[in-house]
């Protein structure tokens, strides 16, 4: 037995998973945004399909997400036959491809907190920064950002944990190769499948303590603030 | 005459110039033996193998999806022959490169006998075994149990896993008293690791082959026909027994 510690692969995969979550991280704070801003103002019929529709990766076990899109993106898939004529090639077993996987799957993670936030801000609050004359951007960064930095502050947290935790989906849409799409819960997996318990354990007991220590400090943040709301003391 | 000359000049020129990645999908329960050989692999040729490892369904996907893989070690004949059929794989190339032996295992080092006898004793509550829908070991296993005649008997202990690395830990967690498992998943250089175990004999069930295929996109790709050769090798053959399997002759 070798002496057990984190060796160059392991290395690999870590520095992998990081940069995945931190590139879906963006990717989702970019379409969730605006997304859950919609989804938290309008009461249109479309909206309830739609807030449904994000909500679906909650329920769906991870392995199926990942076939259909492995099937979708795929060479002979619609979405991967479109990719493939506009000289993008296809996307499953690419980091491209992970992130997009990671996107939808992560998503309601990011959209649900924004949205509740967002619907908590109430009008009153957007009615006076528009009578000061600012403009939709300046009301945004400079009204609902700050109210709204616990939502924020939660999706951020909840999106790249889940991103890091993430195995099924990426299994089966990445095919574990090496350096490209072997992330942290599939390098544990190859542990355990190559009978290496104690170096599974090893970085599953890393994983654990890094998802407890972000979810920790996130409640202890937002403890230390009021709810985000019109009326609220920090407002 | 010079035939050989030739040859070896041209060998040991694509151990060198020509060295080269081949990717190789692995089915899950080979990974520790395939661990060993890539690096042995590499030793010996200079071409490294990539190695991705999943189940052999997850695989099978993946493959008539568009995956990268050259080579693909499945754990059943039929994937490799079902891909040859549909064009993802190359005629010809297929062959048995592991005999998967099945094992009845308990991580109590008194339970089981050396003839399995146990398993009529019924002294137990739980039996695992991975599911005969989805592997080849469990449904090694189901046969086994129909061959004993005891498949009725068991019926409600038996505890169904969804893979065969599941049922090995519902047994090494102690949650089953007995289950079946791979050898390769219990055995190490001629011994048990631990526990207790039945070798079931090849007899009493359909014989578990794993075949390996060369995939279209490593039809013309050298590293590739290096490795199905390598796995042929003495060498090769030593190490997949030291984890279990047997080798077709």
């Amino acid at each position: 037995m070798p002496e057990l510690k984190i060796g160059p692969e392991d290395w690999l995969a870590i520095g992998l998973t990081a940069r995945l979550a931190a590139v879906t991280l963006v990717v989702l704070f970019v379409i969730g945004t605006p997304l859950a801003w919609w989804l938290a103002r309008s009461r249109s019929a479309a909206a309830s399909v739609v807030s449904a529709l994000v909500a679906v990766p909650l329920v769906l076990p991870p392995t199926v997400l990942g076939f259909y899109l492995l099937v979708l993106l795929g060479p002979q898939g619609p979405v991967g036959r479109l990719t493939e004529s506009i000289g993008l090639g296809t996307l499953p077993f690419t980091f491209a491809g992970l992130v997009v996987a990671s996107t939808l799957f992560s998503l309601p993670f990011v959209v649900q907190p924004l949205q509740s936030s967002f619907a908590a801000l109430g009008e009153r609050m957007l009615e006076a920064a528009a009578t000061l004359r600012a403009g939709p951007l300046d009301t945004f960064l400079h009204v609902v950002v700050p109210l709204c930095r616990p939502g924020f502050l939660s999706a951020a947290v909840l999106g790249f944990a889940h991103t890091v935790g993430e195995f099924g989906v990426v299994l089966m849409m990445g095919g574990n190769i090496p350096g490209e799409t072997q992330v942290l819960s599939i390098a544990i997996y190859n542990r355990v499948e190559a009978f290496e318990y104690d170096h599974a354990h090893l970085l599953a007991g890393g994983l654990l303590v890094f998802s407890f220590v972000s979810l920790l400090a996130l409640q202890w943040f937002n403890r230390g603030r009021a709810p985000a709301g019109i009326s609220g003391a920090d407002a | 005459m010079r035939l050989p000359v030739l040859f070896a000049i041209l060998t040991t020129l694509s151990a060198s110039a020509l060295a080269a990645d081949v990717s190789v999908a692995v089915a899950a329960n080979f990974t520790a033996p395939m661990k060993r050989i890539a690096a042995g692999f590499e030793q010996a040729t200079g071409h490294r193998a990539r190695l991705s490892f999943g189940s052999t369904g997850k695989l099978y996907a993946q493959i008539r999806n568009g995956a990268p893989f050259e080579v693909l070690l499945a754990a059943d004949a039929e994937t490799p022959k079902k891909l040859v059929e549909a064009g993802f794989a190359v005629a010809g190339t297929r062959f048995t490169y592991a005999i998967g032996q099945l094992a009845l295992w308990s991580a109590d080092a008194t339970r089981i006998d050396a003839e399995g006898a146990v398993l009529r004793e019924g002294d137990f509550r739980r039996l695992a075994l991975a599911d005969p829908k989805l592997a080849p070991y469990g449904r090694a296993a189901r046969e086994t149990l129909d061959a004993l005649g005891l498949a009725e008997r068991l019926d409600g202990r038996l505890v169904t896993a969804e893979s065969i690395g599941q049922s090995y830990q519902f047994v090494a967690s102690g949650n089953a008293e007995l289950g079946f498992v791979a050898l390769s998943q219990i055995w190490r250089d001629g011994q048990f690791l631990g526990g207790s175990a039945w070798r079931v004999p090849n007899g009493l069930h359909e014989i578990l082959r794993q075949d390996l295929v060369v995939l279209a996109r490593g039809e013309h790709h050298q590293a590739a026909r290096a490795l199905t050769a390598y796995l042929r090798s003495d060498e090769a053959r030593e190490v997949i027994r030291s984890f279990g399997y047997e080798v077709a002759n």
